[in-house]
């Protein structure tokens, strides 16, 4: 990986929210960096932070009603301290974004064309008959039958998978550097969720960007992701390539989840749910967040954080106090376990 | 899209012969009393009585007056069309007093209602996007004060210090504008603001509430996600999709206050619609009443036709369902 394709490096993001009950401390010290050509899946369960973090870097959130500290830096700019202006002229532009839900991210009174064509001309003075045809022309490419006409159409005339690629179009719409999925197929059928996440990789291929999907389906990250990123409460508990994470993952949460998760291999009977549930993060256990839930436990989980990083060189990045020998003996009895079920 | 206006014109059609019916039930049959005793002078004899019975048609049972009534409503009498018969007390059309009357109500209307839209949503749009600011609680607080202040005791507030004390605007009474311009708008202004206070007031919460949910909606996040300005993403994408709920309340208000805006009409003694109503209700001068009335219904179900295809127009959702 050499440094010119590096797109984007992210180090101790944190994200606050102050309410009135106290700081919710959604986001914490999160670090990590995106290159051409990959896909950075994020994992965790709702509330672990995932989609806050993503809406921080892309300047989403309310600057004045969060606190966002660490550094975000993009084509040597920092997006945290950059001017609002900036920042919007970034955002759609170099960096897009796709959301979870097509149903309400559509705007239900203007036509889909409008809408992309809206992106093109929200960074380009261009007239609005180009924009229209560059707006159609992006829904052929996203796999919308009969583009020029569709265009025509309101959001309630498309169906849940014909929106999710409007709103892919609508990101492409100035080949962006980055392109972030927010639970892209959460919303969708299992067969169009299967031609989304292709027609994301397509399009990361097509255009060399770096794609973030953030999911809570492990499922999903398996089939399109480089590297992946686990998180809870706000933390990032592992991180490293996907093939090492799935082959051989480190943390007792990252082993939790993928034995909670469905496959043709697993039946539903032998999967094992994590118990209990994720903590507030209004008021985050001491230690490591997970430790309440953790059957591995042990003295110093409670009271002492543990580092995010590689227990031997040829590892990839936990946050885990647990001794290395330990972590490969687990690891192993949960595969044998797996091979048995 | 004809289709649906079509299926809405007989609609109201249908709606404004049944207001006709219970209003006419209403205003000929319920009230105790003949109304032969108020035009037949003092202590008038039987047949007396008799004739004016025979000459306004009180004689006959009441669905024959009813028949006639309607018939003349849609045929029109001798006065055209729509016949709204002539009243008891001197025998004059209705018509020609409603249309001498109508356009004091009509254009006090139209002035609040222009008044009261555009300070009511632009209050609402700024106490939205500067939530929870200064600018947000004084709005909020005027809407308070707005929402709370009688306008009997605001309509004469404002004629005392706006008229008697420092006379910036004209008394009370109406100034056609065929007779002078700004007399017209000098004697218009107070009732204007006394009548537009009140709506702006309630226009200002709503369109703040309708706005700022409106600016929760996942659709103005990916609006922003595009890279937007913020003045588009307010008022393209938030303002267009709070329209609805207001556009709904405007035609209602301004169909309501047809025969409605009595009490401002009143203290200003503009002698309007509503000044006529009420004045023909006490002499049971009733033909004029149900003239009133009839005209007010009209206007509410005729803007109801209005709204239901400016409904369609804001929102493609509506015409293909």
């Amino acid at each position: 990986m050499s440094d010119n394709r590096l797109l984007l490096d992210v180090r101790d993001l944190t994200v606050r929210f102050p309410t009135a009950d106290g700081v919710v401390q959604a986001v914490s010290n999160v670090s990590f960096t995106l290159s051409r050509g990959e896909t950075l899946g994020v994992v965790g369960e709702s509330g672990s932070g995932k989609s806050v973090s993503n809406l921080a870097i892309m300047g989403l959130l309310n600057r004045a009603r969060t606190q966002i500290t660490g550094d975000v830096e993009f084509k040597g700019r920092n997006l945290l301290t950059l001017d609002p202006d900036d920042l919007r002229k970034i955002r759609g532009k170099e960096i897009a974004m796709v959301f979870q839900d097509p149903f309400a991210c559509l705007h239900p009174m203007y036509r889909v064309g409008a809408q992309i064509a809206e992106a093109v001309t929200a960074h380009e003075n261009v007239p609005k008959e180009r924009a229209w045809g560059r707006a159609v022309e992006l829904l052929d490419r996203v796999g919308i039958p009969n583009a020029p006409s569709r265009a025509r159409d309101y959001p309630h005339q498309f169906s849940g998978g014909m929106r999710q690629r409007a709103m892919i179009a609508m990101a492409l719409v100035h080949n962006p550097d980055i392109l972030i999925c927010d639970e892209p197929t959460t919303a969708l059928d299992v067969t169009v969720q299967a031609q989304i996440l292709e027609l994301i990789e397509d399009v990361k291929r097509e255009f060399d960007i770096g794609v973030i999907l953030v999911t809570h389906d492990l499922g999903v990250v398996a089939e399109t992701a480089t590297s992946v990123m686990v998180m809870y409460a706000g933390r990032v508990m592992e991180y490293g390539p996907a093939a090492q994470v799935f082959a051989q993952p480190q943390h007792p949460y990252a082993w939790g989840l993928l034995d909670s998760m469905p496959t043709i291999e697993h039946r539903l009977d032998a999967l094992v749910p994590i118990e209990g549930s994720p903590p507030s993060l209004l008021a985050p256990p001491a230690g490591c967040p997970f430790h309440p839930r953790c059957p591995y436990r042990f003295e110093p989980c409670p009271t002492e954080l543990p580092p995010l990083t590689a227990p031997v060189p040829e590892a990839h990045l936990d946050a885990c106090h647990l001794p290395w020998d330990k972590k490969v003996a687990l690891g192993k009895e949960r595969g044998n376990k797996a091979a048995a079920a | 899209m004809f289709l649906y206006i079509a299926r809405r014109l007989v609609w109201t059609l249908l709606v404004v012969f049944f207001v006709l019916l219970i209003t006419y039930v209403v205003f000929f049959k319920l009230p105790a009393g003949n109304p032969a005793l108020r035009f037949a002078g003092h202590s008038p004899t039987q047949q007396e009585l008799n004739e004016i019975e025979q000459r306004l048609g009180l004689n006959q049972p009441w669905y024959v007056q009813f028949g006639k009534y309607s018939f003349h409503f849609f045929t029109g009498d001798r006065y055209g069309w729509p016949g709204l018969g002539y009243t008891f007390a001197s025998g004059a059309s209705v018509k020609s007093l409603i249309l001498a009357r109508a356009p004091r109500t009509l254009l006090l209307i139209a002035g609040a209602a222009f008044l009261w839209l555009v300070v009511g949503v632009s209050i609402g749009v700024l106490s939205a996007v500067r939530r929870r600011s200064v600018v947000d609680r004084a709005s909020m607080g005027f809407a308070l004060f707005g929402i709370s202040t009688p306008v009997f005791w605001l309509g004469l507030m404002m004629l005392y210090i706006f008229w008697r004390e420092l006379g910036w605007a004209g008394g009370a009474g109406y100034v056609s504008p065929t007779e002078s311009i700004s007399g017209f708008f000098s004697h218009m202004i107070l009732p204007w603001v006394t009548l537009a206070l009140l709506y702006a007031a309630f226009y200002a919460r709503m369109t703040r509430n309708s706005l700022l949910e409106t600016l929760g909606e996942d659709y103005i996040r990916t609006a922003r996600a595009k890279g937007l300005s913020e003045r588009t993403v307010i008022f393209k994408h938030g303002l267009r999709a709070s329209l609805t709920p207001i556009v709904t309340m405007f035609g209602m208000d301004i169909a309501l206050l047809v025969g409605g805006a009595v009490i401002t009409e009143s203290v200003f003694n503009l002698q309007g619609l509503g000044y006529l109503a009420i004045n023909s209700a006490t002499n049971q001068d009733l033909p004029i009443v149900a003239g009133v009335v009839l005209l007010a219904a009209v206007a509410v179900a005729f803007m109801n036709l209005i709204v239901d295809i400016l409904y369609a127009f804001i929102d493609p959702r509506v015409r293909y369902s």
